[in-house]
């Protein structure tokens, strides 16, 4: 935070604070929500991207300008948005899951394929909308959908915090009956968890995870799955208590780590997420390399 | 006792377990035999409430297995299905104590370390606790899994298919072990299992299913008997006595 400062520090503080916060929480968010998700669905190549969670956030986002306009969105307090959109990202992917699971007995290779499956419809109806959208109010949803590690919404910062501290209070309640679920749904069972309501309060956690994540700084899922392979290499055992703090780390490290180097060593000149792809992508040789070796 | 009731699972519109209405005594072997597909699974799969029946109920101890909450059956009654994976590398005392999980909520006390290391010796894996689960042969691994769920400590003790994958010595062995631990522990253990000649030489009561329908129930005696064999495995089998057991010889 303190790395090359110069000038006021009455302004370098709240700035470089509010940027460190929104980092850390972001970090957060996507390594949590990536290690829950993987733990459901027993999956360590799934993230909750692959089932269209930041797409329904994107189309959802598109759909409010599409259909009230920017100018009366502008009216809104932002934070009252975020809010009323989490909700509502909550509610609907509640509505989807508990329409796929409850509903009748269903595996859940078939809720993954249905996530993909609507994560393309998503997207595709985003695209649509956007496409008979007045360019104008395009411009601004543009705006407001490629956020990045340099613009973190500072406005959400308050709201976000609080909510992440919310879904890590019901995480880690939830931490021993998370290892009891890789033992797969019968073993579950048996040993007493009430599967259904248990997937369904991950799956909703998971949702406001990756709202808060996508509303901070925009998609980054590539990432989750990044950490979360870390993180399970790095401690050696699959116990949450352990993952869970090791994937939000590993994940820390890397962003803020990444964002130092991206603006001290290379002057803003590139993107932070080229750098993770660059890195994550040679640990992911290297990981594969070790295995082949073993 | 577990009380079954009119227990019917439907899917779309083939039958799988057709109005069942059973009763699963408090202690002893209960074998429940037929051929593939007669719904020997599904009906347990029912009993331990892992899958919804269509209609009927059943009553543990008169607990109702879809009202009760999980984790108050979790103490009565535990359930190992055929197929084990694990998505995660687990030693086998690891594994072992997740059977503690319905008493300790993940915090194992003393008591809870306790019965992890006597289903461990039970089951002869004392040499083995600390090795992962991935490491171990098939029978090895099998033993773990249902040491895991003596160590749940329950009354009754479900098991779908214990001795598949489990080669001859193994298989005689698991159901001696069995049988040791009906007659020490007092447990009830409700076992679906494919060979009639453990069925005959080791349970006390037996279930024979046939088309979702219970076909016969009661001893060992009454299922070795070559027109009833007949009648359930639509094929022969010849019946022999050796040193006071009954076998079916359905090689022939």
């Amino acid at each position: 935070m303190t790395v090359g400062a110069r000038g006021n520090w009455d302004f370098v503080l709240p700035f470089r604070g509010g940027k460190l916060l929104g980092l850390v929480l972001v970090a957060y968010a996507v390594a949590t929500a990536t290690v829950l998700f993987q733990t459901v669905t027993q999956n360590r190549i799934l993230t909750p991207a692959v089932m269209g969670f930041d797409s329904l956030y994107v189309a959802l986002q598109t759909a409010l300008v599409f259909f009230l306009g920017t100018r009366d969105l502008a009216n809104v307090d932002i934070r009252l948005r975020f809010v009323l959109e989490t909700v509502l990202m909550v509610a609907m992917s509640m509505a989807l899951f508990h329409w796929l699971f409850l509903s009748r007995q269903r595996s859940l290779h078939l809720v993954v394929l249905a996530g993909l499956v609507f994560g393309v419809f998503f997207r595709s109806l985003s695209h649509m909308m956007q496409r008979i959208l007045d360019p104008n109010e395009f411009i601004a949803l543009q705006d407001m959908l490629f956020a990045s590690f340099n613009a973190i919404d500072r406005q959400l910062l308050a709201v976000s915090t609080v909510i992440v501290l919310v879904t890590a209070w019901v995480s880690r309640r939830l931490l021993a009956k998370l290892d009891v679920l890789m033992l797969g749904r019968d073993a579950a069972i048996n040993l007493g968890i009430d599967y259904r309501r248990v997937v369904m309060m991950l799956f909703a956690v998971i949702a406001v995870l990756v709202s808060v994540s996508t509303a901070l700084v925009g998609p980054v899922t590539f990432f989750g799955l990044l950490v979360a392979s870390l993180a399970y290499q790095a401690v050696g055992t699959d116990r949450h208590k352990y993952t869970l703090p090791a994937a939000t780390l590993v994940a820390v490290i890397a962003l803020v780590g990444g964002q130092t180097v991206i603006e001290r060593v290379f002057g803003f000149d590139t993107a932070l997420s080229v750098i993770i792809e660059f890195t994550g992508g040679l640990a992911f040789m290297l990981l594969l390399y070790r295995n082949l070796k073993r | 006792m577990i009380e079954i009731q009119n227990l019917t699972k439907r899917y779309d519109d083939a039958t799988v377990v057709d109005d069942v209405s059973l009763a699963l005594p408090e202690s002893g072997i209960t074998a429940i035999v037929g051929p593939n597909g007669a719904g020997k699974s599904t009906l347990l799969s029912m009993v331990a409430r892992l899958i919804p029946s269509t209609s009927g109920r059943v009553l543990v101890d008169g607990l109702d297995v879809q009202e009760t909450p999980g984790a108050v059956l979790a103490k009565r009654l535990a359930i190992l299905k055929q197929n084990n994976q694990v998505g995660m590398r687990l030693t086998v005392s690891e594994l072992v104590a997740f059977g503690r999980f319905p008493h300790s909520g993940g915090r194992p006390t003393v008591e809870d370390e306790r019965h992890i290391d006597e289903a461990i010796s039970y089951l002869g894996l004392d040499d083995l606790r600390n090795r992962f689960l991935d490491e171990l042969s098939g029978g090895q691994r099998q033993r773990a899994f249902v040491a895991m769920v003596l160590a749940q400590d329950t009354k009754y003790v479900l098991l779908d298919e214990p001795l598949n994958s489990l080669d001859m010595k193994h298989a005689a062995a698991m159901m001696k072990l069995l049988r040791r631990t009906a007659d020490d522990l007092g447990r009830s253990i409700t076992v679906v299992i494919h060979d009639i000649n453990f069925a005959s030489i080791y349970a006390d009561h037996v279930v024979a299913m046939r088309d979702g329908r219970v076909m016969l129930q009661g001893g060992a005696g009454d299922l070795m008997q070559e027109a009833v064999l007949q009648d359930i495995y639509d094929t022969v089998v010849q019946v022999r006595e050796v040193e006071g057991h009954r076998l079916g010889l359905h090689y022939l």
